[in-house]
């Protein structure tokens, strides 16, 4: 890694200025780090504690039986604390581990820690939730069980969000695909970076099933500029983007939980994007920045929720 | 396997519903009717293949855009109709071989419309409404977390032709660098990694399995048999409760979800003291 006062100390040289990049410089990366170390950067400092850490050992049962290591913490982390002092629960997948995907243990440790957020919040205790989504959804060796928890994820998500905000956190490398984008549909809000990606189908599949003339999974431009952060914020399918800065994204997610629920989820506009998909002209493909025009300019035209 | 997804769907709406037509407004892919149930009414909703529709990744019994947007819609008409009255149960026929895999609906952002209709049936369920699966025929990825697996109750036919997975056998070998054959041994050996219903059963994530014969023609008898069985699986949703516990709660996964319920043990106990 490059040794930020180096870079400071040359950018002053070549610019004669020592203030002119300071804060691109300065800041520390979120996506260098992995999913605990994320998760803990967003609690209020001495505030939070792990549960069912990777001393407790709950592993998958099915990855051994087919020669892959299994991790201790099922690449699920679970931090139970406080941010700005609002009582919240993180819950992180490290895309490092199997991309980050969903198996029966780290399914059952995310449904497990939402429904508690939801009968704590239901008894008067508001405790929302911040997902760190690094994942490409089920985890294939678990196949089965794997769809089984999102479908469990998303019903436990409705029970919170009943209550209290859940806040989708998508940074990179990995990004938020598969069954998992649905969990990040049903969010309260989405913050992506540039560098993140979210969609159902990542472009590599649809080259499989349709054909690379459908899509040209080579194409990493093509790639970004449907599923990445600027164009789903820009197009409104997500809230806010991030640089990939530890504290501006710790200060939009306390910035969401202060704002708590908002006045209607994305997922229940169902009308409006019912009429948005009828407006499409399906004939040929769509073109990203023009569809993030029209979006963007009807959400202004009373579309924002 | 059958050769087209949605056939089977199709036949058992008309058996169930009497009809085979898209409501008005609604693209030829969904079908949605009321149909009696026992001494009630329950709302129908099958998504079928549709060769001329809009969206080309979206004819041959995906779920796409159109798709799951007509069914939130028609999800929600109920909800809407029914708050302050009787909640009419729900039965989705599910047939579908997956999500659309097309270029048009990743820009379209349908990672929003699945979710959009998996909310629809989860809080059609929530707020009281029986929401009962059928699968009849395949129930692939997101096809079927979209379109079904929100549902209080699933029942499957009991039936070579009907496989309830997480992605198809072809896929699936390409993307674990696997072959065919080989994803095959594993699925004999791996429970959760399997194309047998009987092993999907084992997880205990369905309500039954219905052994009806020759699910491609439903018989008058097969119909008003699965007719008996829906409306005795209405019956125990209502009975139940309105979130998902029963199937993590259930025989089979106290055999098959371990590791999964000594996560949640550990979780519950610890977010106490925490």
């Amino acid at each position: 890694m490059i040794d930020r006062r180096v870079v400071v100390q040359a950018t002053a040289e070549v610019t004669g200025n020592p203030e002119v990049f300071p804060a691109f410089v300065n800041r520390e990366s979120f996506i260098e780090l992995k999913a605990r170390d994320r998760a803990q950067k967003l609690m209020d400092s001495g505030s939070w504690r792990e549960l069912v850490d990777s001393f407790e050992r709950i592993e998958s049962p099915w990855l051994p039986e087919q020669g892959i290591a299994p991790q201790s913490d099922d690449g699920c982390i679970v931090l139970k604390g406080k941010i700005a002092g609002m009582p919240a629960v993180i819950i992180a997948l490290e895309g490092g581990f199997q991309a980050g995907s969903m198996g029966e243990v780290s399914g059952a440790k995310m449904t497990a820690a939402l429904d508690l957020a939801a009968r704590d919040s239901d008894a008067g205790k508001t405790t929302a939730a911040v997902l760190l989504l690094e994942t490409g959804g089920v985890r294939l060796q678990e196949a089965n069980l794997g769809l089984a928890v999102i479908a469990e994820v998303i019903s436990s998500m409705l029970f919170l969000r009943e209550h209290a905000p859940i806040i989708t956190v998508i940074a990179g490398t990995v990004g938020c695909f598969g069954g998992m984008s649905l969990v990040a549909g049903l969010s309260s809000y989405i913050i992506m970076t540039r560098e993140a990606r979210l969609g159902l189908n990542g472009a590599e599949v649809i080259e499989q099933e349709s054909g690379v003339e459908e899509f040209d999974s080579s194409d990493r431009a093509l790639i970004w500029a449907i599923n990445g952060g600027e164009q789903r914020v820009g197009m409104g399918v997500a809230d806010e983007l991030v640089d990939d800065d530890v504290q501006q994204i710790a200060a939009v997610v306390r910035k969401f939980l202060e704002a708590g629920l908002p006045s209607v989820h994305r997922s229940r506009q169902v009308e409006l994007y019912r009429s948005r998909i009828a407006a499409l002209n399906a004939v040929q493909q769509v073109d990203p920045l023009s569809l993030r025009q029209q979006w963007s300019n009807a959400t202004k035209a009373g579309g924002r929720r | 396997m059958s050769a087209q997804a949605g056939i089977r769907g199709k036949a058992w709406f008309k058996a169930l519903t009497g009809k085979d037509q898209p409501m008005d407004g609604d693209p030829g892919s969904v079908l949605t009717s009321e149909a009696a149930l026992g001494n009630e009414t329950a709302r129908f909703l099958c998504v079928v293949p549709n060769p001329q529709a809009r969206f080309p990744c979206a004819r041959h019994g995906e779920v796409g855009l159109e798709e799951a947007y007509t069914l939130a819609t028609r999800l929600r008409e109920v909800i809407d109709q029914d708050a302050n009255g009787n909640k009419r149960p729900i039965i989705a026929l599910v047939d579908v071989k997956s999500q659309a895999y097309g270029r048009r609906e990743e820009t379209a952002a349908i990672f929003l419309a699945a979710a959009a209709t998996a909310d629809a049936y989860a809080t059609a369920r929530m707020k009281g409404h029986p929401v009962v699966t059928l699968v009849v025929g395949q129930a692939i990825s997101g096809g079927f977390l979209t379109h079904g697996y929100q549902a209080n109750r699933i029942l499957a036919f009991d039936d070579s032709d009907v496989v309830i997975h997480a992605m198809h056998k072809e896929a699936a070998a390409r993307i674990t660098l696997r072959s065919v054959a080989d994803l095959e041994r594993l699925g004999h050996e791996i429970v959760p990694m399997s194309y047998d219903i009987h092993d999907f059963a084992k997880l205990g994530l369905l309500h039954k399995l219905l052994h009806v014969d020759n699910p491609d023609s439903p018989s008058a008898a097969a119909v008003a048999q699965v007719r008996q069985e829906l409306i005795e699986a209405v019956a125990d949703a209502r009975a139940g409760s309105e979130d998902l516990s029963n199937r993590f709660r259930s025989e089979g996964a106290r055999q098959m979800r371990l590791a999964g319920l000594a996560a949640r043990t550990r979780m519950e106990k610890e977010w106490m003291t925490a």
